[in-house]
């Protein structure tokens, strides 16, 4: 075991994979001699050479195009979108080229494709250094999206989608990158993608969270044993598409409330899903309301610090509503 | 300035008899198979079909100067002619046309004309325009690293040039030298939106310049002319001197799609005028013209052709269709990896 953040397991992970297979290549925008602007491919040019590293022109859709054509042709490319805020010009072809293409080619051709982007707010990024875009892409059946919170987690979510046959948009919250930290195997290790994973073992009331939520949720649940007796468990969601439907719907049976927490704005959020999903799977064993805590329906979270704050769910919000439920 | 690309005769080009009967024939067989496509869909047969007619001479020539089996074809929606010099046969293009089980491109479940096929080499597209481009670009990037000696094909029409995917591509394709041709079909109209309201040049192939390559004009009703423009093309990328943009000047004879209304853009006089330089007609001087087939032998073809054609039909017409039950299949990969 090493103790690492989650970039540095993002990138051993992504080091390791290009050491074992030539076909694995990383591109996008400054990948190459500055390393990645969060320096996930620091090292990387002096590694494997320009071939392998490719700092591509500044156009996502033809990043994720390019990385398309690669990949029906033989090669795993792990193609970065500097941040997640940018990738909607890539909307089309992530949507309509990469998820589509087995299914329109009736399982001639497949695209096994990892898309990596940061995302998510915390970290003064305003208007666009800051979205949540799982919504989007979970929406879309043939696309895999994949939001792990932890190192560990990163790193075997990682290796599964290099190894994946399909497109896997692989989300990293950029705010838990440096803060997060934790001991991670040293031997090669996948995370299965589409399961879910119990992160705090409770029996009052189930909380689902993804990304830095999931961090504030287990913080929050600490505070809610300590202060109000109740046992909350914290399920991480991991994977926003294909959803580990039984995982959850698991834990809410056996607690009878359910919460869930995502920052992206709560209308139609990926959330949304969650919550219906257990209105409609599991009402008779729930002794309360489901309760939603999500960003509000704003254009985005300002620069401004109190901005900022004003729109990100945090330990102290969710603490509230998870005390709300627990008394009801 | 874009180089004109100046006709030759086939002699100069390399091709025997035997090549220009069977390129003639090719552009026969689209022909008939447009014709075919369109009474189909008259009769209430084919939901909806997407004509070539007019296209077969830049379609040919250019797609005959790739190699089968080894290089790869990026078609586009108009590119009929393209896909059978790639191996599809009528047969094949008619079970895509009455979505059978056994479409090659789909089962099926794509719109006619959407190509694709592993086994011959020809990349499943769509129906947003140019998004087929970066794939190209890519695809002969993967070909280049992995040490093939392929070389990528790209086809798309004049409306396509405007759309950003376009440029991306060329652009990522000029800046690593890639081993890719890119062929406009400009027919002067992206369904009903003329050329002059699509760019503000004269010539597709100036943009070339743009991205660190050579851009060629040709006429695209002469067939030979199209072929020489690509095997020069194709031999450029195959020595590792990068990409080439060919812009075939030519006309579609018919509207965009069976659902499209050309009236309502085009005069008949225009039109007609076009098909005076109908390069089947043209293609059919020069043979006779060089001995290669007279006028009776040109007409057996064309009755051998169709009858080809309508048992291509009549067979496709009577194979399964899609069993509803396999909906599902093939969101994700079946055997795991």
């Amino acid at each position: 075991m090493t103790e690492k953040n989650v970039v540095t397991a993002i990138r051993d992970t992504l080091l390791e994979e290009m050491r074992g297979d030539e076909r694995v290549v990383v591109l996008g925008e400054d990948v190459g001699a500055r390393g990645g602007v969060f320096r996930v491919t620091q090292g990387f040019l002096e590694e494997f050479g320009d071939r392998r590293v490719i700092d591509t022109p500044l156009a996502e859709s033809g990043i994720v195009g390019v990385a398309i054509g690669m990949a029906m042709h033989g090669l795993l490319p792990v193609a970065e979108i500097q941040f997640a805020d940018f990738i909607h010009p890539a909307f089309d072809q992530i949507v309509s080229e990469a998820a589509r293409i087995r299914y329109r080619s009736n399982g001639d051709f497949g695209v096994p494709l990892v898309i990596r982007a940061p995302y998510g707010g915390g970290v003064h990024g305003a208007l666009y250094h800051s979205q949540s875009i799982e919504a989007y892409y979970g929406h879309v059946p043939g696309l895999k999206v994949v939001a792990p919170a932890t190192p560990g987690d990163a790193a075997g979510l990682l290796r599964a989608a290099i190894h994946d046959p399909d497109p896997v948009l692989f989300l990293e919250h950029k705010k838990t990158y440096r803060l997060i930290t934790e001991d991670v195997p040293d031997e090669p290790r996948e995370v299965p993608i589409g399961r879910a994973d119990v992160k705090r073992e409770g029996s009052d009331l189930t909380v689902v969270a993804y990304g830095l939520m999931l961090h504030h949720c287990l913080e929050a649940a600490e505070r809610l044993e300590r202060e109000e007796g109740s046992s909350a468990e914290v399920v991480d969601v991991r994977t926003i598409a294909p959803l580990d439907r039984e995982t959850i719907l698991g834990s809410v049976r056996k607690t009878g409330k359910a919460m869930v927490v995502y920052e992206d704005n709560r209308t139609y959020g990926a959330g949304a899903e969650i919550v219906a999903t257990i209105a409609e799977e599991a009402m008779f064993d729930l002794d309360g309301p489901i309760l939603r805590v999500g960003g509000p329906d704003v254009p985005a979270m300002g620069f401004a610090a109190p901005l900022e704050h004003a729109f990100l769910p945090d330990a102290e919000r969710i603490y509230e509503r998870m005390r709300e439920l627990a008394r009801f | 300035m874009a180089t004109r690309v100046t006709p030759a005769a086939h002699e100069e080009l390399g091709l025997s008899p035997d090549d220009l009967v069977r390129m003639y024939r090719l552009m026969v067989t689209a022909r008939l198979c447009d014709e075919a496509a369109f009474r189909l869909n008259r009769q209430g047969k084919a939901p909806f079909v997407i004509p070539v007619s007019g296209h077969e001479g830049c379609q040919v020539g250019t797609a005959w100067a790739f190699r089968s089996g080894q290089d790869i074809w990026l078609p586009y929606y108009r590119d009929l002619a393209v896909v059978l010099v790639a191996g599809m046969t009528p047969y094949e293009v008619f079970l895509g046309v009455f979505a059978k089980a056994d479409d090659p491109c789909s089962g099926g479940r794509q719109m006619p004309a959407h190509w694709g096929s592993r086994r011959l080499g020809i990349i499943t597209g769509s129906s947003p325009i140019a998004t087929q481009v970066p794939h190209a670009a890519g695809i002969a990037y993967a070909a280049m690293y992995r040490g093939e000696d392929a070389v990528v094909g790209c086809w798309f029409g004049d409306g396509a040039t405007s759309e950003g995917d376009w440029h991306e591509g060329l652009n990522f394709a000029g800046i690593h030298r890639l081993p890719v041709v890119f062929i406009c079909e400009n027919n002067r109209y992206a369904i009903s939106v003329h050329q002059s309201k699509q760019m503000a040049v004269e010539d597709v192939a100036v943009r070339a310049e743009g991205y660190g390559f050579p851009g060629v004009v040709v006429d695209g009703n002469d067939v030979l002319a199209c072929y020489r423009a690509a095997r020069e093309a194709v031999e450029r990328a195959r020595a590792g001197q990068g990409p080439t943009l060919i812009e075939c000047k030519t006309y579609r004879f018919h509207s965009h799609t069976s659902d499209d209304d050309d009236r309502t853009y085009r005069s008949r006089e225009e039109v007609e005028e076009a098909k005076h330089r109908d390069p089947l007609l043209r293609f059919a001087a020069y043979l006779k013209e060089h001995g290669v087939l007279e006028d009776r032998a040109a007409e057996e073809l064309r009755e051998e052709v169709r009858g080809e054609v309508e048992e291509a039909i009549d067979r496709a017409w009577q194979a399964p269709d899609p069993d509803p039950a396999t909906l599902g299949r093939h969101v994700f990969a079946e055997d795991g990896r």
